[in-house]
């Protein structure tokens, strides 16, 4: 068999690789799913990480961070999962008399209720103020245990999109995106004038005149391009 | 001139694509070969080369599919028309919704499905070219492709076929071995736990030619195991 770097607990006793992958001077650790990490024993399970028969199992692709006794798989690519309080751009998929459906990227559809709508309106009215296939700006109000999910636009700035464009990047790239304390974004909003909201589940809202939006777009692909070349794994 | 009559392995245990006994295909992997897809990889094995794209946890719709509980599992097996050297008629027939169910079925004991329940993923299998094992290349990548989206897995699936060709027992058959052989076992092997996800056999192998074959799948399936865990680490895997 071709060898290739394992990523095990066991391997990283205290003299032979300092204290794990995550505080030495290595390359990042990749592991893919199935891989066995070591003995749970001690350790405390996090995200992409699962134990079967008393061995760490990794259940993702992407690196293995060990903070402290918690060992976690921080994953080259994911779906959007939503949170309370996440700003998503989502757009709207169907309707009833009193709920809007509104597709957030995530695994499942979000609803939003008349009463956590833009406007007052009659029982019945919705489609009058939101019609399906039109894109809201909105924030997560809560996420049920069954994982369904509660959207509202009662909030500074919530609000239907009448003008611009919508563009998807994977939301692992927002950080990119964003940088540091926002610096990366607000340069972008000051070399192309264009108003740009980039949402949690991926989804950026871009504002402005023709020319800024298209330079807009073309940095967005320019730097998923940059991060697919950069990215151990290839994916991005 | 009957089946069994073909001469498929010389007295030296060459076959006849020059291969050993035990030995596979060469096989390369690439990821992201789909850019609109959650996850996507085209497999070439030997001759065989799949398209596999990976949509999803999406809503699922029709909304009696739903299971509360789970999500459902889509794949579609599907061979394109200039696949083989006689023109498949486009569609689903008997063999592709076979095949689809029995990939659904394997790749359903890896996937961490209850943790999104009432959603759907969708899995693409594009055969582009045929030549013998399309099912095991077709869930191998469909794996691959899994886990390039970001799906949590158990484990990955690998799948081998051995088989028997004039009474020797023989790894990953190629398309005249798989013609004029006399029989064929496939299975879908998880290579870091080395349990068994999915087994089909076709023709008659004794018991003895069964534990044979059994052991070179095994003994593939680790390997080509590690190809797929160094496809997803690097971005892609040429043999």
């Amino acid at each position: 068999m071709k060898g290739w770097s394992v990523a095990r607990l066991d391997n990283m006793s205290e003299k032979g690789n300092a204290a794990g992958p995550h505080d030495s001077q290595q390359a990042p650790l990749l592991v893919a799913p199935g891989e066995d990490l070591g003995d749970s024993e001690g350790y405390e399970v996090g995200h992409g990480v699962i134990v079967m028969d008393g061995r760490l199992r990794a259940t993702k692709q992407g690196q293995m961070k060990k903070d402290g006794k918690s060992v976690s798989i921080l994953p080259s690519r994911t779906k959007y999962f939503p949170r309370p309080g996440d700003l998503v751009i989502g757009l709207v998929e169907g309707c009833t008399n009193n709920i809007w459906f509104v597709d957030i990227g995530a695994p499942f559809n979000a609803i939003l209720p008349m009463s956590l709508g833009p406007a007052k309106m009659e029982f019945g009215g919705t489609r009058s103020v939101i019609d399906i296939g039109e894109a809201i700006l909105c924030r997560v109000q809560e996420v049920e245990e069954t994982h369904s999910s509660v959207v509202t636009m009662k909030g500074m700035g919530l609000r239907k999109i009448r003008s611009g464009t919508v563009e998807d990047i994977d939301p692992h790239l927002l950080g990119r995106l964003i940088g540091r304390q926002g610096k990366a974004l607000r340069q972008l909003k000051e070399d192309t004038e264009c108003r740009v909201v980039a949402a949690e589940n991926g989804r950026i809202w871009i504002d402005g005149d023709f020319e800024g939006m298209l330079e807009v777009r073309t940095r967005l692909r320019k730097m998923t391009a940059e991060a697919k070349a950069a990215t151990p794994g290839g994916v991005a | 001139m009957g089946y069994g009559d073909v001469q498929m392995i010389d007295e030296n245990g060459i076959r006849v694509d020059g291969r050993k006994a035990g030995d596979v295909r060469p096989i390369s992997i690439e990821l992201g070969v789909v850019p609109v897809a959650d996850g996507s990889c085209r497999m070439t094995w030997g001759t065989n080369e799949v398209i596999v794209a990976v949509y999803g946890p999406m809503e699922a719709h029709p909304r009696k599919i739903q299971r509360q509980d789970r999500a459902v599992l889509d794949v579609r097996y599907n061979m394109a028309p200039f696949s083989t050297s006689d023109r498949i008629r486009p569609g689903f027939n008997r063999r592709s919704r076979e095949i689809s169910k029995v990939t659904s079925d394997a790749l359903e004991s890896v996937v961490l499905l209850e943790l999104y329940p009432r959603s759907k993923i969708r899995v693409e299998i594009e055969i582009i070219c045929a030549e013998a094992g399309t099912r095991c290349v077709g869930l191998t990548a469909a794996s691959v492709a899994l886990a390039d989206a970001g799906i949590p897995m158990t484990d990955l699936v690998v799948s081998v076929a051995s088989g028997k060709i004039n009474g020797v027992v023989v790894c990953d058959l190629n398309k005249s071995e798989d013609n004029y052989g006399e029989a064929d076992l496939p299975m879908g092997i998880l290579p870091n736990s080395g349990e068994l996800s999915f087994l089909q056999m076709d023709g008659d192998l004794s018991q003895e030619e069964f534990q044979e074959a059994w052991d070179y799948n095994m003994e593939a399936a680790m390997v080509i195991g590690g190809y797929c865990a160094e496809a997803l680490k690097n971005g892609g895997y040429n043999l």
